[in-house]
């Protein structure tokens, strides 16, 4: 009963849509079976599935809304959850911000499922745990991880003739890999719509090679350095940074993107000019729902940084309506256009330098320059004439990503990468930046 | 991918701050009518009939119906009122000595007894690749029994319009006193917790938690700077009685600087201060970096314990366990094995706790069907203890789990989690203004902020909420762009006067993030205004475009 096909939902939609008294009505039809397993210490510690269905129902009267949702999907639980959405919107004050359900949208259907994910079970899963182990088990290391995917589907439909319904697959693996005596660390993260498309010898033999090099760490006095900053270092500075586009916060003077006198940086060149970053749901590296779950608004592609310039914010519709443009789409991923330089490239052509493979516990430390501050970990190393000469302890930074997307060198090859805390999926190229600012060292490894 | 399900409240006032919403929109009205416990028995006992033919030597089941309720406001506008439900049930298994664990909403005799089957099979799988058998440590059946949140005021019966015009009364008072714009939201949360196990117990508790988030937010359109001030209040393990704002639970901030709250919190008069305060900030004097002695309020200081001694203490992140995401722990089993482990100054006690009334983690029994207690974690500044479940109980010689088991859902599966964990008050009598008038170059810091720390918790920077210069023994003018950086043990152990019990009070988070796939968690901790010595501070103004 998880997954329902798209004719069930379609049913259960029309039902829905056919019941309701109010001024409009949208509704949402959706489950999801998630599997996992978790290791550390080379031993598997959990591992599980949860499987979970619902359908939601908004209408409005006028300028009051309201909401019910059940997991039921018989005639009389659809008539039920009708009128109890229609009686809290009796119930609601007045919401002067209302803006009604969008019109007919297209939604072009997006690559977001694949049969060989959804077919995933208990033995795949563990042995993508059992490679990492047995490897670090030999190697006197320890490996720690989580193997994660999800199956799911989606069906949207209002009173306007909304209608879409998609599949999508999911999975994740990160992987710790520890020297036994805690001197070493190394990790690695691998994200994919299609499960033909993960190797977990691949990637426990990265997170292997890092713990092995970042042994002996030396101490380099903290300050400002060239960096090559691997995709997962940078994924989620980049995150922190996009998810501040938007236009309202802009225009109220409360955005690193509000300038002084009240004007947007809109259109200003704010970063370098081989900066260009977009959003697209039927990019095939990272595909995502062709629509915004939020609003219901087809997504389409989204240009934000072009050539460096400052080329697009969100606008919410009651924003856009404000201002006299076109709602948008919230996107559901970011993709860095890149070159084929690989990581190893980017190394070659460095006199001195940094590599840092990750950074993590990244939080907001002045909103009005995005100043974000975060460490390294799990395998930082040191450059000398385009090779790694040692491993390096790690740091604590205090950077903007707009500073850092000003620095720029040098480009790589983009690379796909989940958002940890952030919600977007990504394609990031690994960057080469100059004066990094690192302003602390750390003894963790 | 890790898709979760958010609820966006977009404004960056708020950090684009990300709730996550578990479970599904509800009408408020179902939110008073608890699953009989009787029917909860007869489900239970289904699952761990089916989990021990199946093979388990060991079974827990959890029903669990949560509940929350947010309201959110933004300026003079109620944005949002959401009402979730979640309901569900989790087995967890042992079986040749490894965990199995699966959950499911469907919650009829089949489909839980299908569960059960489930996680003895995932248990199964599993036992391949084990190399340490589980080994829970003893707890005794209890029976039938139940445990609820004290409250006074259940928010379940306040009607929607009264939170919102207090909300709205609050952004209101905000916006009079110089802020340009006013966030505020009231996230109330009522879990119903069922747990049976094959030792005998059958547990029903019925939790209730509260928070009232306020930021203010000025904005100088002229020189295009912005500048916030968040709300003082504490999130909460008590009912809609904390909104009461009672007179004799307000108190003054050293040098009268802000008004601070106890057990009740006025969020009206939080709110008015916190726009003054906003705009204020837009002129406040830079701070000039160095060392400084700072004297921490309870609002900031909790965080600080939370990072710096919470998180490195609990028993799973210094075995490993939590390696691959949260991290490990510099805190390692021979530095407490020592009984010499300097974590901290003598002045530095600090206790955990799942009994204290009114603190986030206050319930009457851990997800393991453990009864709740208090123990030492750091006495006279010595490591002594750690935080730990049924598993991890032998490790550390210990004959009973200290019952820190808790999962965020009955859909994720029970792992440890921090309890309160609090810095005791100083024993000697000592107030915050006469702590002030011992600094000659301080800083007086208020409210917690921007907080980050490394994977073992060593090296961490934290911002705040409102800075003051102290001078000679004398409160002086507001400061801006302030954060510290430090090292835990050099931090702790630079730790030279503590407010006495009249000070003490807890502060708490509502969203302490762990585990693989993500879990919430809430925990409180207590602690009275403390002074560190000689602590490096940054300034965090910079230019961008």
């Amino acid at each position: 009963m998880t997954i329902l096909t798209q004719e069930q939902t379609k049913r259960i939609c029309d039902r829905v849509l056919s019941l309701s008294k109010a001024d409009e009505c949208s509704v949402t039809v959706g489950g999801s079976r998630q599997g996992n397993i978790r290791f550390a210490r080379n031993a598997v510690s959990t591992a599980g599935l949860a499987e979970d269905t619902n359908i939601a129902v908004q209408v409005a009267f006028g300028k009051r809304q309201g909401v019910a949702t059940i997991n039921e999907f018989d005639d009389k639980s659809l008539e039920k959850v009708v009128r109890r959405a229609e009686d809290l919107a009796r119930l609601a004050p007045e919401n002067p911000e209302f803006m009604p359900a969008v019109a007919k949208q297209n939604y072009r259907a997006s690559e977001t499922f694949s049969k060989k994910t959804a077919a995933i079970d208990p033995e795949f899963r563990a042995q993508s745990a059992a490679y990492a182990i047995e490897a670090c088990r030999k190697n006197k290391l320890v490996a720690a991880g989580f193997f994660s995917d999800s199956t799911s589907f989606t069906s949207v439909a209002n009173s306007n003739g909304v209608y879409g319904h998609q599949d999508e697959t999911g999975l994740d693996f990160t992987c710790t890999v520890r020297t036994e005596d805690g001197r070493g660390s190394g990790w690695v993260k691998r994200s994919a719509t299609d499960a033909a498309r993960f190797d977990p010898r691949e990637a426990a033999d990265v997170a292997i090679e890092k713990a092995l090099r970042s042994v002996d760490a030396k101490a380099l006095e903290p300050g400002r350095y060239t960096v090559i900053l691997e995709p997962a270092a940078t994924s989620e500075l980049l995150g922190y940074m996009l998810g501040g586009f938007d236009a309202r916060q802009t225009d109220e003077g409360r955005s690193f993107l509000s300038k002084k006198g009240g004007a947007s940086r809109l259109g200003d060149k704010l970063f370098d000019s081989q900066v260009n970053i977009w959003a697209d749901p039927w990019n095939p590296d990272v595909p995502v729902l062709p629509w915004d779950t939020q609003n219901l608004i087809a997504r389409e592609r989204m240009d934000i940084i072009k050539d460096g310039k400052v080329n697009a914010l969100n606008y919410s519709q009651f924003w856009a309506k404000k201002k006299g443009v076109r709602p948008t789409a919230t996107p559901g991923n970011i993709i860095m256009a890149g070159t084929d330089k690989t990581t190893a490239d980017l190394i070659a052509s460095t006199k001195k330098g940094i590599l840092v493979t990750r950074t993590w516990y990244i939080r907001m430390v002045d909103p009005q320059s995005v100043l974000l501050t975060g460490l390294t970990r799990d395998g930082t190393f040191y450059i000398e004439n385009g090779k790694i000469k040692y491993p390096i302890k790690n740091f604590r930074f205090n950077e903007s990503p707009v500073t850092m997307l000003n620095n720029i060198e040098e480009i790589g090859k983009p690379v796909i990468i989940g958002g940890d805390e952030v919600p977007f999926q990504m394609s990031i190229p690994p960057m080469k930046v100059r004066d990094f600012n690192f302003t602390s060292l750390s003894d963790a490894v | 991918m890790e898709r979760r399900t958010f609820l966006n409240i977009s404004s960056l006032a708020f950090g684009s701050m990300l709730v996550p919403v578990f479970g599904r929109a509800i009408a408020a009205e179902e939110l008073l009518n608890p699953m009989p416990v009787a029917a909860k028995k007869i489900l239970a006992d289904t699952a761990l009939n089916a989990a021990t033919k199946a093979g388990a030597s060991y079974c827990d089941v959890r029903i669990g119906r949560y509940l929350n309720q947010y309201v959110i406001t933004r300026d003079l506008n109620v944005e949002n009122v959401v009402n979730t439900e979640s309901a569900g049930i989790g087995v967890r298994v042992v079986c040749n000595g490894a965990y199995g664990f699966a959950a499911t909403n469907d919650m009829t005799p089949d489909g839980v007894a299908g569960a059960a089957r489930q996680a003895v099979a995932i248990a199964k799988a599993n036992a391949k690749l084990q190399s340490e058998p589980v080994q829970l440590a003893p707890v005794k059946g209890v029976g039938e029994v139940s445990w609820a949140t004290p409250v006074k005021k259940d928010w379940r019966t306040v009607p929607i319009k009264e939170k919102a015009e207090l909300l709205i009364a609050a952004n209101k008072a905000g916006m009079e006193s110089g802020a340009n714009f006013m966030n505020s939201m009231l996230f109330q949360v009522n879990q119903q917790k069922y747990f049976a196990s094959t030792d005998g117990s059958y547990i029903d508790q019925d939790l209730q938690r509260l928070w009232a988030p306020v930021t203010a937010t000025a904005v100088d359109k002229a020189t295009g700077k912005f500048r916030s001030r968040q709300g003082l209040s504490a999130p909460v393990g008590m009912g809609y009685e904390y909104l009461d704002g009672r007179k004799e639970d307000k108190i003054k901030a050293a040098g009268g600087v802000a008004t601070l709250y106890t057990k009740s919190y006025d969020i009206v008069e939080d709110a008015r201060a916190a726009g003054r305060d906003a705009k204020r900030k837009l002129t406040a004097k830079t701070v000039v970096p160095g060392k400084y002695d700072l004297m921490l309020s309870p609002e900031h200081l909790f965080l600080t314990i939370h990072e710096s001694v919470g998180h490195p203490t609990e028993l799973d992140r210094v075995l490993g366990y939590e390696a691959n995401y949260a991290g490990t722990s510099f805190a390692t089993l021979d530095k407490w094995q020592s009984k010499k482990f300097n974590y901290g100054s003598p002045l530095v006690n600090i206790v955990a706790d799942k009994v204290t009334p009114g603190s986030l983690g206050n319930v009457g029994y851990d997800d393991e069907g453990v009864k709740c207690k208090r123990w030492d974690i750091i006495k006279d500044g010595i490591l002594v203890n750690y935080q730990a479940t049924r598993d991890q109980a032998h490790i550390i010689g210990e004959k009973e789990s200290h019952g820190c088991s808790y999962a965020d859902s009955w859909s994720n599966v029970q792992f440890q989690r921090m309890p309160n964990v609090s810095l005791q008050a100083g024993k000697k009598k000592l107030t915050p203004d006469e702590m002030v008038k011992d600094i000659k170059k301080g800083i007086y810091i208020v409210g917690d902020g921007s907080f980050s720390i490394d994977q073992q918790r060593y090296n961490f920077q934290f911002g705040g909420q409102l800075f003051y210069e102290i001078n000679n023994g004398k409160i002086g003018q507001m400061l801006e762009d302030v954060a510290y950086q430090s090292n835990t043990q050099e931090f702790w152990n630079a730790c030279t006067a503590i407010c006495d019990e009249r000070d003490w009070r807890m502060g708490g988070s509502f969203f302490d993030g762990k585990g693989q796939p993500p879990q919430i968690s809430i925990v409180s901790h207590g602690s009275s205004t403390a002074r560190f010595n000689g602590i490096n501070v940054i300034n965090t103004a910079r230019k961008i475009g």
